[in-house]
C-alpha cells in the first residue's frame, strides 16, 4: 500500500521563511534535477533554508502549512507587459501561418507592384504618387493580414492553447494587448515596408520631368496603417468570436459587402444616400483614396482612415470587455 | 495550499459544481476522484481562474489566481495534454510560456530534459503521441518549479511505462514538500499515488479523508459461503449469533466473523460446505458504492438478475482473498467496472 511520503523539511524547521531565498539554499537546483532524473530512488533532500529570525504575528492556517512547503530556487519576478510582449513575439514567429500569410502578402504587394512598375511610363505618374503600383497588390494583400490577425487570437481558442496561455498569464487584458501590439508592429512593418519598396522602385524607374512631383511619403504611412488596422480589427473579431473560420468570414464581409452593396442600394431613392456613403468608405475605395488614385486634387483618405480607427477601437474595447467576462 | 470555499458553478439549470469546500495541503499527493462528469475539470478550471465561479471562492496560498503576478512559479497545471498549438515546436511552446513569466530560457532545456523530450524539442507538437503530449504538458507545469502542481487525469491514455513515470514523479514532487493535486476517475490509480482523497459526485463533496482512513472504512472483509444445506446452515449461524446475508447465486455472506469459526461450526453440525472463502471488497468497489447514486452517465446493461443486488459489494470478478486492498483490481480497472455498479447500494 501507499506509504505517505514524508515531507523533507517539516517540523524540524517550523520557522522557515515564506519568501523564497535562493541564495540561502545552496544548489537546490541540482537536488531537484536529481530527484527528477531518478524518480524511483528515495526523494532527494531539499536543503532546508535557515530558520527565520522570529515569527511575526500568529500565522493563519495556510501560512502554517506553508512553513514546510517547497520553495523554488527560481527567483520571483513581477511580470509586466514586457514579458507578455516577449511571449507573444515568440508565439507569432514560431508558427507557420505567420510565415505563409506574410510571404503571400509580400509576394502580392511587391510582385504586382513590380509588374505595374514595369508596365507604366513616367507620365503615368504625373497626377498620382509613385506608390500607386503597391495599391493593386494591397487590395488583395489585405486579406492576408486579416487572416493573420484572426489567427493570432482565434487559433489559440481552436487549439486549446488559450487555457495554457491564461493559466500562465491570468492578466488576460495584458495578453490581448501584447497580441495586438506585436501583430500591429509586424503588420505595419510588412505593409509600410513593402509599399515603400514599391514606391522606391517606381521612383527609381520613372522619376523625371514627365512624372509629376506628387508627395508619396504619406501614402506609405497611411496605406500601411490602414491595412494594419484592418488586421487589428480582425484580431479583435477573432478574440470575440473565438473561431477562425467564423472570424475570417466576418472580416471578409466587412471588407467586401460595403463594396458590393452600393450597387443595390442605388436602386431605391431612400437608400441612395447610404449607398453613396458605403461606396465612399468601403475598404477598397478607402485604400484607393489613400493612394490618390483619382488624382492630385482628390481627398487623401483621412476621413476613411479615421472611420477605421474608430471602428477598430470599438472592436478592441469590446474584445477586452468580453475577454474578462467569459469563461475559457 | 489550495483552499476552496463553497465553490459553485452553474451552467443554466445544471449545477456542475455544488458548494465544494475542502483544502489541498502541501507535502502530500491529494487525489481528486469522481466519475466522469462529476465536475473535476470544472473545479480545476475555476481554480486556475479560467472559469468564473457562480458562487464561492477559491484561493491559492491565500490569493485569487488572477492576483498571482507570475503564476507559473506558484502553480503548475496540466489540464489537457493537447492544450497547445500543434504547429509550434515543443521548445517554442515552453519558451513562450517561460517568457510570459520571466523564467530564464535555460529552464526550458531543464524541464525538457526532466520529461525526456530533449530529442524532439524542435519537433512540432502536432506529431506527438498522447504520451509525449502529456509529457510536454507536464514540462509546462514544472517550468516555474512551482510549489503547487495540479494534474487533470494525467494517466489517461498512457502506456504502463508512462503511468509508472507519472506516478513516481507525483510522489517525488510531493516528497519535496510541494502540494500535488491530481484528478482521476480510477480509484486503483489513486490508491497507488494519493495520500489524501477528495471524492466528488455530481459536483458535491462525497468524501474528504486520508487514504488510510478511506481504506479502513471502505475495504469490507467478509466470508462467502455456499452449501447444499443452506437452511440448516442459516439456522446454525443464527443460533450462534452470526448474521448471514443472502447474496446472489445461492451464496451467503457473513460479516465480522472469521472463516475459522464458521468452518468449525459447520464441522460441529456436520454440514457440507461447497465454499468457505474470505473476501475483501476492493477500493474500486468502495468508490463505486460511494458514487453510485451520483453517476451521471450510466451504461445500460441488462444482466441484472435478482441475485445481483449485492453485486455492488462483491462482484464475481472480485479480488482473490488475501490481496491487499487498494491493489485489488490492479491495472485492469475495466474488470471491476460495469457489473451492476450503477445500482443503488443495498444492504449497507
Amino acid at each position: 500500500m501507499t506509504t505517505p511520503p514524508t515531507p523533507q523539511q517539516p517540523q524540524a524547521q517550523p520557522q522557515q521563511p515564506q519568501a523564497p531565498a535562493p541564495q540561502a539554499a545552496p544548489q537546490p537546483q541540482q537536488a531537484y534535477a536529481g530527484a527528477m532524473a531518478a524518480p524511483q530512488g528515495p526523494p532527494a533532500m531539499v536543503p532546508a533554508p535557515p530558520p527565520a529570525p522570529a515569527a511575526p504575528a500568529p500565522p493563519s492556517a495556510w501560512q502554517q502549512a506553508m512553513n514546510n512547503a517547497y520553495t523554488s530556487p527560481i527567483p520571483i519576478k513581477k511580470t509586466n507587459l514586457g514579458h507578455a510582449l516577449a511571449s507573444e513575439w515568440t508565439k507569432i514567429k514560431s508558427v507557420r501561418s505567420t510565415v505563409w500569410t506574410l510571404s503571400i502578402f509580400l509576394l502580392l504587394v511587391i510582385g504586382i507592384g513590380l509588374l505595374a512598375v514595369a508596365n507604366t511610363q513616367a507620365d503615368d505618374y504625373r497626377d498620382v504618387p509613385f506608390t500607386v503600383p503597391a495599391f493593386f497588390g494591397l487590395m488583395l494583400g489585405q486579406i492576408c493580414l486579416i487572416t493573420l490577425g484572426v489567427l493570432v487570437t482565434s487559433s489559440e481558442y481552436g487549439t486549446g492553447m488559450i487555457r495554457t496561455t491564461f493559466t500562465a498569464s491570468p492578466q488576460r487584458h495584458r495578453v490581448l494587448a501584447a497580441k495586438a501590439l506585436i501583430f500591429f508592429a509586424v503588420a505595419f512593418v510588412a505593409s509600410a515596408g513593402s509599399i515603400l519598396l514599391v514606391g522606391l522602385m517606381a521612383s527609381g524607374a520613372h522619376s523625371g520631368p514627365e512624372a509629376g512631383d506628387v508627395p508619396w511619403a504619406g501614402t506609405v504611412l497611411k496605406g500601411g496603417l490602414y491595412v494594419s488596422l484592418l488586421g487589428v480589427l480582425a484580431l479583435a473579431v477573432g478574440s470575440m468570436l473565438r473561431h477562425s473560420a467564423g472570424a475570417i468570414t466576418t472580416m471578409l464581409g466587412v471588407v467586401l459587402v460595403p463594396a458590393i452593396l452600393p450597387g443595390f442600394l442605388g436602386i431605391w431613392e431612400s437608400t441612395q444616400k447610404l449607398g453613396e456613403k458605403m461606396a465612399d468608405y468601403n475598404a477598397i475605395n478607402s485604400l484607393a483614396k489613400i493612394f490618390r488614385i483619382d488624382g492630385i486634387d482628390s481627398s487623401t483618405g483621412t476621413s476613411q482612415l479615421v472611420l477605421l480607427i474608430v471602428i477598430t477601437a470599438v472592436a478592441v474595447v469590446s474584445a477586452f470587455a468580453l475577454l474578462e467576462k467569459r469563461d475559457v | 495550499m489550495i483552499e476552496l470555499e463553497g465553490l459553485t458553478k452553474r451552467y443554466g439549470e445544471k449545477v456542475a459544481v455544488n458548494n465544494l469546500t475542502f483544502t489541498v495541503r502541501p507535502g502530500i499527493v491529494t487525489g481528486f476522484l469522481g466519475p466522469n462528469g462529476a465536475g473535476k475539470s470544472t473545479t480545476m478550471r475555476m481554480l486556475l481562474g479560467l472559469d468564473n465561479p457562480t458562487a464561492g471562492d477559491v484561493r491559492i496560498d491565500g490569493k485569487h489566481y488572477a492576483q498571482l503576478k507570475d503564476p507559473l512559479k506558484y502553480i503548475g497545471a496540466l489540464l489537457d495534454a493537447k492544450a497547445m498549438h500543434g504547429g509550434r515546436s515543443a521548445f517554442n511552446h515552453l519558451l513562450c510560456l517561460a517568457q510570459s513569466n520571466g523564467i530564464p530560457r535555460a529552464r526550458v532545456h531543464e524541464v525538457l530534459d526532466t520529461v525526456g523530450l530533449t530529442a524532439v524539442a524542435k519537433k512540432k507538437a502536432k506529431g506527438f503521441s498522447l504520451g509525449m503530449g502529456q509529457r510536454l504538458g507536464i514540462a509546462g507545469a514544472l517550468l516555474g518549479d512551482p510549489e503547487i502542481l495540479m494534474f487533470d487525469e494525467p494517466v489517461n491514455g498512457l502506456d504502463p511505462e508512462g503511468i509508472h513515470w507519472i506516478r513516481n514523479l507525483m510522489k517525488s514532487l510531493a516528497a519535496q514538500g510541494r502540494t500535488v493535486f491530481v484528478s482521476s476517475h480510477l480509484m486503483s490509480e489513486m490508491a497507488l499515488t494519493a495520500d489524501h482523497l477528495v471524492v466528488i459526485g455530481q459536483g458535491r463533496l462525497l468524501a474528504d479523508t486520508s487514504m488510510a482512513d478511506f481504506i479502513r472504512q471502505n475495504s469490507r472483509s467478509y466470508v462467502r459461503l455456499r452449501s447444499p444445506q443452506r437452511e440448516r446452515l442459516l439456522d446454525v449461524l443464527h443460533q450462534s449469533g452470526i448474521t448471514a446475508v443472502e447474496a446472489g447465486g445461492g451464496t451467503l455472506e457473513v460479516d465480522g466473523t472469521g472463516p475459522e469459526r464458521i468452518g468449525e461450526l459447520a464441522a460441529q453440525h456436520r454440514l457440507v460446505l461447497h465454499e468457505l472463502s474470505p473476501q475483501q471488497a476492493s477500493l474500486e468497489e468502495a468508490f463505486m458504492q460511494l458514487t453510485a447514486e451520483s453517476v451521471e452517465y450510466h451504461a445500460h446493461a441488462d444482466h441484472q438478475g435478482p441475485g445481483d443486488a449485492a453485486a455492488g459489494r462483491a462482484p464475481s470478478g472480485g479480488p482473490p482473498p488475501g490481496q491487499a486492498p487498494g491493489q485489488a483490481p490492479g491495472q485492469a480497472p475495466g474488470q471491476g467496472w460495469g457489473s451492476g455498479w450503477q445500482q443503488p447500494r443495498k444492504g449497507n
